[in-house]
């Protein structure tokens, strides 16, 4: 190539360089759509907390996602943008969250509400949210409600609901113990009854044959003695036990203490080994199965892992007075995680539908700290981000991951 | 000399009238919620200022009245298919006939030991709406949903902004009613018996039946507050009426003023706004934050806004006659 020739080409080339360069602007100017509580510099996110109350335990999922939001933002925020969560206090009261919600939407103008937490405050906000057409992601509960997309467009949760984990029971029964004996005994609401009618969805026709007893309990009860001695009466050899933290430690008890000692399944809810299995007796729930869809920070096998040091650093470093311990910390952190990659995937078309649809498009979205060979998917008509779990087993002193990762068609 | 006096005490009701009309047009949908809120707390705290201020009866549970108002009115609009508007009469009569019915023999209690026998009521709520028994009219822990009333066609008004009127509306009513009540034979009753039962006793008044209609008329008035309450959040559930609701509303009554009708608004403004304050100012501790503002409160104004108010008044006018 002669000079002359090469430096038309140069020219050439440049022209092409600058006429891309400036193409480019266009459209990013023409793709940069801002709803409400968006704009060049800033995206706001809302969220009401039990700081006080009686589930004032659970606030510091609420400071853990602030911290997480500004560890995002002094690295450059999403797409340049900084995150501002407001998180406000309800007291876990329906109507404090109500009104703290209507502050957020209508007062500071959030362009979605992120990871509103407990059944009863998110049920008085259900129905605002929706006819206001405001996102509602990631809710911290896991009534199975909140996946309904045809009803309720902009509501999304995130749990593994209780519907998925019953039904994640029932079809590892139905593999490995298929004649068992199944006795039954849940929590008389909501929450109780969405866990027991994902078993008997597992279970399906062999459902009829497999539970020889069902037992129910109030919140109010003092004990429920009678109800296992009722249980252990049907003959069962499998117990399924669908109870909090307090009835949780009763059951195990006395389950083994009546002379009964079935395989016990402990529902998630109740999967604590500091404030269930202890003061139960760790010698007594030997054996017994719950389900997990996150890497615990409390399980030695997890202590080198990359995913779970870089927690850590972040925890000394964004949370300092957080308790590394309380698995509510991880857990904020993993919702903290997803909502970023919504608002990644949102660009720079941050209107409220964008969101709700890119919240609606998450396909095999990978995280280091759920176990592997999970991934987190939604779609127009799956608003389950976690449908995959799997099972473990109380060896005594932990909980051990056993089996493969179980998927269910939550609905 | 007699009429002065009378047209200077309307003032005040007017001026606070005509405020009370222009709000809604000056602030946005959520304030004019907030607002709401706060009337509704006012109806609530005249009740029990009746029971306690002007009638020396200490409750502790009159969230469980304002839960059975708000029930009523939900269940009758969900399971019923009633207007809103008529559940709110029948929150009040079931509220009276409850608190009535509660009354009789509590009221044989004096003092703490009533104190305390409300307590209990107000503790038993949450988980008497839990029952098996009446799930199925109050949707146990999941609660009931209310849709929100639409304003009719001939008001050009939002939603908030009507729910604000229907409230206000029933706020004077209230409040009329009250006065009447409180400044007549039965109110003199009610402060003869806080005062001195004995004497009251001896001068005919019928002391357990004043008590007893007492304690339901003010039941009523919480009932109709927890009616407007319910349509106002739309939702009902136990958890919106735990023990902290009737703590609350005993703060109320005593920020705002023992023994006065417009007491009332200054303990509904306390209570609704201090907690968003608090809030505001720490996330780490909201109720120490509360707690220092109502020691605060009581400190400077021990006999409650309405009383710190009285004072200035009557200390600007001794200086002007001085």
């Amino acid at each position: 190539m002669t000079a002359p020739l090469l430096r038309i080409a140069r020219r050439t080339a440049m022209a092409a360089m600058v006429a891309t360069a400036f193409v480019g602007s266009v459209v990013f100017a023409q793709a940069a759509k801002y709803g409400p509580g968006a704009s060049a510099t800033e995206i706001k996110l809302g969220q009401t907390m039990p700081y006080s109350g009686p589930a004032s335990a659970y606030g510091t999922i609420g400071k853990v996602e602030q911290a997480y939001f500004k560890m995002i933002n002094d690295n450059g925020g999403i797409n340049g943008r900084k995150v501002n969560l407001i998180s406000l206090d309800d007291g876990y009261s329906p109507p404090k969250a109500v009104e703290q919600v209507r502050r957020l939407v209508e007062q500071d103008e959030v362009l979605a509400l992120f990871q509103t937490l407990g059944t009863p405050s998110n049920s008085a906000i259900h129905k605002y949210v929706n006819a206001k057409k405001v996102p509602h992601l990631l809710l911290a509960t896991g009534a199975t409600k909140w996946g309904d997309p045809q009803n309720n467009p902009w509501t999304m949760g995130f749990n593994l609901s209780y519907q998925s984990e019953g039904q994640i029971y029932a079809k590892w029964l139905l593999k490995n113990k298929p004649n068992a004996k199944v006795a039954i005994l849940y929590q008389n609401d909501d929450y109780g009854k969405d866990v027991l009618k994902g078993v008997k969805d597992g279970l399906g026709a062999a459902g009829a044959k497999m539970i020889v007893k069902e037992a129910t309990y109030e919140v109010t009860d003092p004990t429920i003695d009678s109800q296992i001695l009722t249980l252990q009466g049907s003959g069962a050899d499998t117990f399924i036990n669908i109870t909090t933290p307090k009835f949780g430690a009763q059951a195990v008890r006395k389950a083994f203490d009546s002379g009964w000692k079935p395989l016990q399944i402990i529902n998630n809810v109740s999967a604590s080994i500091g404030s269930v299995l202890i003061p139960a007796g760790v010698e007594k729930a030997i054996g017994a199965i719950t389900v997990a869809y996150y890497k615990d920070q409390n399980d030695p096998q997890w202590k080198d892992d990359p995913a779970m040091l870089e927690w850590r650093a972040f925890m000394g470093r964004y949370y300092r007075e957080g308790d590394p311990k309380d698995q509510s910390n991880l857990y904020g952190y993993l919702a903290a995680q997803i909502m970023t990659q919504i608002l990644k995937q949102c660009g720079n078309d941050l209107t409220r539908e964008n969101v709700m649809k890119q919240a609606a498009n998450l396909k095999n979205f990978k995280l280091p700290l759920l176990l592997p060979g999970m991934s987190i998917n939604t779609g127009p008509n799956d608003f389950f981000p976690v449908e995959q779990a799997q099972l473990e087993r109380f060896t005594g002193t932990q909980w051990q991951l056993f089996g493969e990762v179980i998927s269910t068609d939550a609905k | 000399m007699q009429k002065t006096p009378d047209r200077r005490q309307l003032i005040v009701p007017a001026v606070a009238l005509v405020f009370a009309v222009v709000l809604p047009f000056v602030l946005g949908n959520y304030h004019v919620f907030q607002v709401t809120l706060v009337l509704v707390y006012a109806i609530a705290l005249l009740g029990l200022n009746m029971l306690t201020g002007f009638n020396g009866q200490i409750s502790l549970g009159h969230g469980a009245f304002y839960a059975i108002g708000a029930y009523t009115a939900a269940i009758l609009m969900d399971k019923g298919g009633m207007p809103y508007w008529a559940t709110i009469p029948i929150a009040g009569a079931v509220c009276l006939l409850a608190g009535f019915l509660f009354g009789l023999p509590a009221l044989r209690l004096e003092g703490l030991y009533l104190a305390l026998a409300t307590f209990a009521l107000g503790v038993a709520m949450p988980q008497i709406l839990k029952h098996k028994s009446i799930e199925h009219w109050t949707g146990g822990a999941m609660g009931v949903v209310i849709v929100k009333p639409d304003p009719p066609s001939w008001a050009p008004l939002s939603q908030d902004q009507w729910l604000y009127f229907f409230t206000l509306a029933w706020v004077i009513v209230a409040f009329v009613l009250a006065a009447s009540l409180l400044r007549g034979r039965i109110g003199r009753a009610m402060v003869a018996i806080r005062d001195q039962p004995i004497a009251a006793q001896a001068m005919g008044v019928n002391t357990a039946m004043v008590k007893s209609m007492t304690f339901g008329v003010s039941a009523m008035y919480t009932g109709v507050a927890g009616a407007l309450g319910a349509i106002a959040i739309q939702f009902v559930a136990p958890d919106s009426f735990t023990i902290f609701l009737s703590i609350t509303l005993l703060v109320g009554v005593v920020v705002g003023g023992l023994a006065s009708i417009s007491g009332a608004f200054f303990g509904a403004v306390f209570i609704q706004f201090i907690p968003n304050i608090a809030d505001h100012l720490s996330k780490a501790a909201p109720w120490a934050i509360y707690g220092v503002i109502l020691i605060a409160f009581m400190y400077v104004m021990p006999s409650g806004v309405a009383g710190f108010l009285r004072l200035v008044r009557a200390r600007l006018l001794r200086r002007r006659a001085a």
